[in-house]
């Protein structure tokens, strides 16, 4: 078949139209025989980034296994948008158990099938196991059960769909909330409005501290980054995460439209650092393209609205650029320099 | 093959008999020996194509049992105690999704005050958790027990719960007839799920139910605790015909027939409580004990029957609920309601306190003479008691409770000594 050489560079994106690819690098959602493991019809809002990264990720997980896939969710909007009694939008086998023991029930899941395999005289279990959380089922409350995944090394890929608060209970504060936001535990009241300036809990370096196989971000603004990814995990064994940025309209105030704007700008200002990690050693990183500064990513949310408002805390802006400046660099995610920090575990392989 | 051996190491035998495919473990006294016996049997080979897992928490082992089970592994796992009350959530769970796992718990006393010896304040806090609990009188029971709860569990698809006094009976060496691979095969097929994550025919298990459907999906719950009722007798039966011996069943009725009084209780301390009574008919008293086996589902007809001719009940219990009493004497009178029958609950044994023979003689007969409080704490000692409750009558800024008691005690024991 025909096909053109790539030239990603468009204005501000890899788009690139499946017909100017060959058929191997075609998205995993163009393709017919997609499984839509997550049917439509089911209840997420509009512009719902969870729901997107999810569709993306386990139809290209269900690709990489031979349909051959197991998910395991913890409570949260994706479990509960997905399943009202008494319909399913899921296509695959599924189960919900509890909201902190997604990475442990995962465990379980790929215990049994090692055994089953075993029994049927197979080297490695032929069906899979994806774990998949929000970021307070992975970076709180299930947190001790992911660690003790990674640590033993199960065969397990959890994703993170990180939007930052806890949705599905009403936008409440979690340990993924960006300082300053607005959540309903965290009001724009007092001298500082909205969430405490803490020292953050980076998952993602978390997982590579325990030098596990594989860890990467993705994000639902580059969906082909975010489908290479899932398929690469799922075609290593051992114990992987991805994290995945899934903007939420609902929670964050943003207009539903904007969803993979604000993706694209999480990354574009340097804020969500994208990137790829094997054994504790970051591999490859996604440079920014076009550098955005943080206020055109805070602007367009009203959780930050009152940074920007009667009063408006230029100081605290100037701080999230800091931030965003130190992952910049702390990355490498401009031209073409390399990471310029060790990163845990990367001293030894 | 007669062996004598420790309790644990009975049940950990017994266990691996019954080929399980995933075990995950997290240590607790007095549960320990019993996973360390399984994880060095699959490590050695003896235990084939089964996962021993070492998981962080109890909370993940139960969490780890949920998913293999879910993916239609026969899946086993034990705890006590502090470990029981942290794995909670997965342990309503699990009997929700109504997966048949089996887990020994090796009765412990719950904190605070911290305590690692012998009660059954653990299982009875689980009472309402939707598993069968079944509870040993011995390791012989024990061991046996565990065979049928694979059994039982598997049929109903739902869990249960081995309960066995910790220490008592887990650290007791004593002898017990072990059964052979073959009996076990033949007694315990293998493990034919009713619902399982299965690529070739995708499922969706725990999903979220409201209103419409939740009192149903609950009412099942209680209809297999019932149907579990007549399947426990029934394996009870199957297991004698192939083993040769009593084990397991509902309620262990001994000398009731023409008893006035009977003590009701759970456990080892039926022994202690049987030579008692064979002292007390050697007197000519007229008493008997009934062993309840099954504490959920809880045997009401089995029960009512058993006793009905009984003038007066005494139960005896390694626990109670803070604020009105009895667990098990709730239960009780609930089964005997209606008819005219005292009902005495006495508090034994908690924290490992030892129940001797003669305590047992002195209750015993204060309430064949119904003598007794309706609510009695053996052996309680009332000075200590007193003088704390003094104390914090007198000084706002009384201290820590366990520590001026372990004081007081010291005093005590100083101004005897
Ligand atoms: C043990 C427990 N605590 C709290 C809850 C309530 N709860 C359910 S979902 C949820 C929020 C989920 O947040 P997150 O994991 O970030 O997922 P999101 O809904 O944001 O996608 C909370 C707090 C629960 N179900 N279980
Ligand atoms: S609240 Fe947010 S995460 Fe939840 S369904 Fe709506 S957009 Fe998606
Ligand atoms: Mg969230």
């Amino acid at each position: 078949m025909g096909h053109q050489d790539i030239k990603f560079y468009q204005t501000g994106t890899f788009t690139v139209g499946n017909r100017l690819l060959p058929p191997e690098q075609r998205s995993v959602q163009a393709d017919m025989e997609r499984t839509n493991s997550l049917n439509s019809g089911h209840r997420a809002c509009q512009g719902c980034g969870e729901a997107l990264g999810a569709r993306y990720a386990i139809d290209a997980a269900m690709r990489a296994t031979g349909n051959r896939l197991v998910a395991v969710n913890a409570t949260g909007c994706l479990e509960v948008f997905s399943t009202p009694y008494p319909e399913t939008s899921w296509q695959i086998p599924w189960i919900h158990s509890l909201f902190g023991n997604a990475a442990a029930v995962a465990t379980g899941v790929a215990a049994a099938n090692k055994v089953k395999a075993r029994k049927a005289g197979l080297a490695l279990p032929e069906t899979r196991v994806i774990a998949q959380g929000g970021d307070g089922g992975t970076t709180d409350i299930g947190f001790g059960c992911l660690s003790g995944m990674f640590e033993r090394n199960d065969d397990v890929l959890y994703i993170c769909y990180d939007n930052q608060a806890y949705m599905n209970t009403g936008v409440q504060r979690s340990s993924a909330t960006p300082p300053a936001a607005r959540t309903a535990t965290t009001m724009p009241v007092g001298d500082e409005p909205g969430n405490e300036w803490g020292q953050g809990k980076n998952v993602p370096l978390i997982a590579m501290a325990h030098g596990i196989p594989y860890v990467a971000t993705a994000s639902v603004s580059d969906l082909r980054d975010l489908e290479y990814k899932v398929t690469k995990a799922m075609n290593m064994r051992g114990a992987r995460y991805i994290h995945i940025f899934v903007p939420c309209p609902l929670g964050w105030g943003s207009a539903s439209q904007d969803t993979i704007k604000l993706a694209r700008l999480a990354k574009e200002t340097g804020l969500f650092p994208v990137f790829e990690a094997e054994y504790g050693e970051v591999t490859n990183v996604s440079k920014i393209r076009q550098k955005q500064p943080v206020e055109a990513y805070l602007r367009l949310q009203r959780r930050f609205a009152h940074l920007f408002g009667k009063k408006p805390r230029l100081d605290v802006v100037a701080r999230f650029q800091e931030m965003a400046d130190q992952n910049i660099r702390k990355f490498g995610l401009l031209g073409s320099d390399r990471a310029a920090v060790g990163f845990p575990g990367s001293e030894h392989k | 093959m007669l062996k004598q051996c420790e309790g644990s190491h009975a049940v950990a035998e017994a266990v691996a008999l019954a080929r399980p495919e995933v075990i995950c473990a997290y240590p607790i006294s007095p549960q320990t020996h019993i996973v360390e016996g399984l994880g060095e049997m699959v490590k050695a080979g003896e235990i084939q194509d089964c996962e021993y897992i070492n998981v962080e928490s109890e909370f993940a082992a139960m969490s780890v049992a949920i998913g293999s089970s879910a993916t239609g592994a026969r899946t086993y796992t034990a705890t006590a105690s502090q470990g029981l009350l942290f794995m909670v959530e997965a342990v309503y769970n699990a009997s929700g999704l109504g997966l048949p796992i089996v887990m020994t718990v090796a009765n412990r006393a719950l904190g605070a005050p911290i305590n690692i010896w012998n009660d059954h304040s653990d299982s009875m806090s689980q009472r309402d958790c939707g598993w069968i609990q079944l509870f040993a009188e011995n390791n012989q029971e024990a061991a046996d027990l565990h065979i049928q709860a694979f059994k039982i569990a598997e049929e109903l698809s739902l869990p249960v719960m081995v309960c066995m006094d910790g220490f008592i009976l887990t650290h007791a060496y004593e002898r017990v007839d072990m059964p052979t691979q073959e009996q076990v095969d033949a007694f315990l097929p293998p493990y034919v799920p009713r619902q399982v994550l299965d690529p070739r025919d995708p499922v969706s298990i725990g999903a979220m139910v409201g209103p419409e459907a939740y009192t149903e999906v609950r009412y099942l719950a209680h209809a297999k605790q019932m149907q579990a009722l007549e399947l426990i007798p029934k394996v009870s039966r199957e297991f004698k015909e192939i083993f040769g011996r009593d084990s397991g069943g509902l309620v262990r009725p001994y000398l009731l027939e023409d008893a006035d009084t009977v003590v009701i209780a759970l456990g080892s301390v039926l022994g202690t409580i049987k030579d008692t009574i064979d002292e007390m008919r050697a007197d000519g008293i007229s008493i008997g004990v009934l062993g309840i086996n099954s504490f959920r589902p809880f045997p009401v007809s089995a029960i009512r029957r058993a006793l009905s001719h009984a003038k007066r009940i005494v139960v005896l219990e390694k626990s109670f609920a803070v604020g009105i009493g009895g667990i098990v004497a709730t239960d009780v009178r609930m089964a005997m309601d209606g008819l005219d029958q005292r009902i005495y609950t006495v508090v034994a044994g908690l924290g490992g306190r030892n129940i001797t023979r003669a305590s047992l003689h002195r209750v015993l007969r204060m309430a064949m003479h119904d003598q007794l409080e309706g609510l009695h704490f053996m052996d309680l000692e009332w000075n200590i008691v007193n003088r704390e409750l003094d104390r914090e009558r007198q000084t706002r800024r009384s201290g820590p409770i366990a520590e001026n008691i372990l004081r007081d005690l010291g005093q005590t024991k100083s101004n005897v000594g």
